[in-house]
């Protein structure tokens, strides 16, 4: 049991190096959907048919890439994370009122900065409110990892399994489920925030 | 400094713009003003190729703008847009500085340039600059979308229905600063209402619209003496009925007693008395205006069985229809006979200016109701 706050700290380590990967990956796919029309129906597909692999599958097929380890529970990680924020972001980029991109247009901003300046700044609150789904279902996810070799508090609960030792479970789960429901309350109240401003 | 020539625009079938020509001459305020949906709009934003034409070309300072960097060319272009779009995440100052920052002007410049021009619309800068679009009010907010289109000082200004939601009071004063600044910077301001008080206001030059061509295009006072059509006088309403624009044709009376030259003295003499009154206004076969004769003239020169013709007098004063009405009532005043003659471009008689038609055309205008 000593080893938990090592189980909390890795499994925190792996959801978030693999929410911030999604998140760059994420909004960049969210750009390009609402740039390039023709493009715009199939990554949104996309990241929705790769949302319904069930994760086990998923995870052997990264396997195949990734090898047993930590790579391989962040690279699924990163790709069930991916719908909320590619969702989102393109939401909020083509939701950005006309009338503003007219003006930002109007002023001679390239379309890059007008993205910058004005549309992601703008459309920031429901990009961040995928961030939030992701970082809570990566939590849970991550369990999953120990089964293709990775850390975090997978291990103890996948030990308490194989030892029938109901205790053992319930140190590796309960951390699971505080770590969530912190995210989702701290997050929710910075998104809040940020709404109203 | 900008020419549209034949400029057109579809949307599917549907002509927005229709060949549409016209020139702008640098240092104008030109208006541009006509009915919901005529293209005003659509003109405006194909100046800075927000909206690009199907068919034509534009020019601006001489150069089609089709073959320069759109990017570059707005950055040259103030532009104010009908909804105002202030970016919501960005401070008054921020705002303001956004094209001064996109040219990369350096930061003391451009930050002197927001304290000038927050002071040029009396919003101290410690006050207002760091405020946020929504903490101000619709006519601050108005101000400042003006003042982000002037903060690179480009030599042409685009502004759609800049003061559209305003009351009359603020409305009235902004109307007052951008003429103002206008003046004092030298801008050409391209500017789109439908309200036909703000066009006669602020412009030099007022483009009238309607259906994607263009109606009339006039300085202020001369549509309001000759408007092109109907729907450009429907427009004018009230303000052709303007005291300082009535003309001679405003005030005359139409139905008038008009005899031909050839008439008998003792007929006319006759005829004067079964109207009551003492003269005649006399013209020539081709209908054109040929003088008058008075009872007077008859009795001290005429003879019997002679044609009033020989008798004719030019006493009376005579107007065309399109003269100030003002004039007319100066030579009313002076008159020997009392009324003052108005004729049609082609020399024919239009109608007859006594005090009393004068008078009552002055009520109508003071009081109210239809012009004669
Ligand atoms: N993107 C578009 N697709 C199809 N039709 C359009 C489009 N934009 C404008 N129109 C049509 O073009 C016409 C002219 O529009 P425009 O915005 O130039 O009018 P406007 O004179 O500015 O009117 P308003 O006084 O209401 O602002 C309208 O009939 C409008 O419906
Ligand atoms: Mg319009």
């Amino acid at each position: 049991m000593n080893n938990l706050p090592n189980y909390i700290l890795e499994h925190l380590v792996i959801v978030l190096i693999a929410t911030a990967i999604a998140v760059v990956i994420g909004i960049l796919l969210g750009v390009i959907a609402y740039w390039v029309k023709w493009a715009e129906q199939a990554i949104l597909w996309l990241v929705e048919i790769i949302q319904t692999i069930p994760s086990l599958a998923l995870l052997a097929l990264l396997m195949i890439f990734f090898g047993l380890g930590n790579p391989t529970i962040i690279a699924g990680l990163v790709l069930y994370a991916l719908m909320p924020i590619v969702r989102n972001a393109h939401i909020g980029l083509t939701g950005v009122e006309n009338h503003l991109k007219d003006a930002a247009k109007g002023m001679g901003m390239s379309r890059l900065q007008r993205l910058v300046k004005v549309e992601i700044p703008l459309s920031f609150p429901l990009i961040f409110s995928g961030i939030r789904i992701s970082v809570v279902n990566s939590l849970s996810i991550a369990v999953m990892g120990v089964l293709i070799g990775a850390g975090g508090l997978g291990f103890p609960v996948y030990r308490g399994i194989q030892t029938n030792n109901m205790e053992m479970i319930l140190t590796g789960a309960i951390p699971v489920v505080l770590m969530a429901l912190v995210f989702d309350h701290l997050m929710n109240r910075f998104e809040k925030k940020l709404m109203r401003s | 400094m900008i020419r549209f020539e034949s400029v057109t625009k579809k949307y599917g079938k549907k002509t927005i713009l229709n060949k549409l020509s016209f020139e702008i001459n640098q240092g104008d305020f030109v208006v541009l003003i006509g009915p919901s949906g005529c293209g005003k709009t659509t003109t405006l934003k194909s100046i800075n190729r927000l909206i690009e034409p199907d068919g034509g070309k534009i020019y601006v300072d001489g150069r089609d703008i089709m073959k320069e960097n759109p990017v570059e060319l707005r950055r040259k272009i103030g532009y104010v847009i009908q909804q105002i779009g202030l970016f919501p995440n960005m401070t008054v100052e921020q705002n303001i500085a956004v094209v001064p920052k996109l040219l990369k002007v350096p930061k003391e410049e451009w930050q002197q340039r927001v304290k000038d021009l927050l002071n040029l619309v009396a919003m101290p800068y410690e006050e207002n600059a760091h405020m946020y679009p929504s903490e101000l009010s619709g006519g601050q907010q108005q101000r400042i979308g003006v003042l982000r289109a002037l903060a690179a000082s480009p030599p042409i200004v685009l502004m759609d229905e800049p003061f559209g939601a305003l009351d009359p009071l603020t409305r009235d004063s902004l109307q007052e600063e951008v003429k103002k600044l206008q003046k004092k910077l030298k801008k050409t301001i391209v500017f789109v209402t439908h309200d036909m008080d703000e066009a006669l206001r602020m412009a030099d030059v007022v483009i009238f619209m309607d259906q994607g061509e263009i109606v009339q295009m006039a300085s202020p006072e001369e549509m309001l003496q000759n408007p092109a059509s109907p729907l450009v006088k429907s427009f004018l309403g009230k303000h052709l009925n303007n005291g300082a624009v009535l003309l001679a044709s405003d005030v005359m009376k139409s139905r008038v007693l008009k005899v031909h030259r050839e008439m008998q003295t003792l007929q006319s003499v006759e005829l004067m008395r079964n109207r009551d009154v003492n003269s005649l206004i006399v013209i020539n076969d081709d209908e054109t205006y040929a003088g008058t004769i008075s009872i007077e003239r008859i009795k001290s020169a005429g003879k019997a069985g002679t044609q009033i013709g020989g008798l004719l007098t030019m006493e009376a004063p005579v107007v065309q229809v399109s003269d100030p009405a003002q004039s007319a009532f100066e030579l009313l005043m002076e008159s020997p006979t009392g009324y003052v003659i108005v004729l049609h471009e082609d020399q024919t008689v239009a109608g007859l200016i006594t005090k009393t038609s004068m008078a009552k055309a002055m009520g109508e205008t003071l009081w109210g109701g239809d012009a004669v």
